[in-house]
């Protein structure tokens, strides 16, 4: 897994609510920093990649393990 | 990247419809879009400072339940309240947030609220009854920025 600069555990929490947390926890951190975000909310996958498409920050890795969703987003 | 705007018009004021408007309005603020709300009619209960929004099965046969019941005894006192906690438990246990919650994070990504000045004269409500922040405006003002929206909907 690639290295991140900070994690966000949106485990048991369902839409829209990964996605809202991911763009707030982005707000607080630097430009080409990466936010390592882990979800269960099997529908994150394509939101975060609709996140990822409209705000210009890149979604880095999408993956299943165990059961949850992992995501490593760049700040653009 | 130019900013997309959304504009909604909410009509509804139970609880299972309270969550298109402020979850589209949150999650499209959190995209990046400008955002406009405007509520009308049922809606402005969406707007008061104390929530107490409940849902009802009647007139609502899509509505799953947990065991099959007559309309009839869904109409019998105290059930509407009954159904609304059990919605508002499953909610919580599901991890869907609620209404209350939806509703700081649109008033936190500054999604503009507009109550509809009619509406609030008609029902008699007094300006004081809903949340801070909030603008009062009629038709015109909600298709001034409608006008120049990529997205508008009405709920």
């Amino acid at each position: 897994m690639a290295s991140f600069d900070q994690e966000l555990d949106a485990s048991g929490l369902n839409c829209p609510l990964p996605i809202l947390r991911a763009k707030k926890s982005l707000s607080a951190m630097a430009s080409g920093q990466v936010l390592h975000i882990i979800a269960t909310d099997p529908g994150a996958v394509k939101d975060f990649e609709a996140f990822a498409k409209q705000t210009g920050n890149q979604l880095m890795e999408s993956r299943e393990e165990g059961g949850k969703f992992h995501f490593m987003m760049k700040k653009a | 990247m130019s900013e997309k705007k959304l504009a909604i018009i909410a009509t509804k004021g139970s609880l299972d419809w309270a969550y298109p408007p402020f979850i589209l309005a949150s999650t499209a603020a959190a995209l990046g879009y400008e955002v406009q709300v405007f509520f009308t009619f049922y809606g402005l209960q969406l707007l008061r400072k104390k929530l107490d929004l409940k849902l009802t099965s009647l007139g609502n046969p899509g509505m799953p339940m947990p065991m099959p019941m007559p309309v009839l005894l869904q109409a019998l006192p105290g059930m509407q309240s009954m159904m609304s906690m059990m919605m508002k438990n499953k909610m919580k246990s599901k991890g869907v947030a609620s209404i209350d919650e939806l509703r700081s994070l649109c008033i936190e990504a500054d999604v503009k609220m507009i109550a509809c000045q009619m509406t609030v004269d008609l029902f008699e409500f007094s300006n004081n009854e809903f949340i801070d922040g909030i603008e009062f405006g009629g038709a015109a003002t909600f298709l001034g920025f409608a006008g120049e929206t990529d997205i508008c909907l009405f709920v």
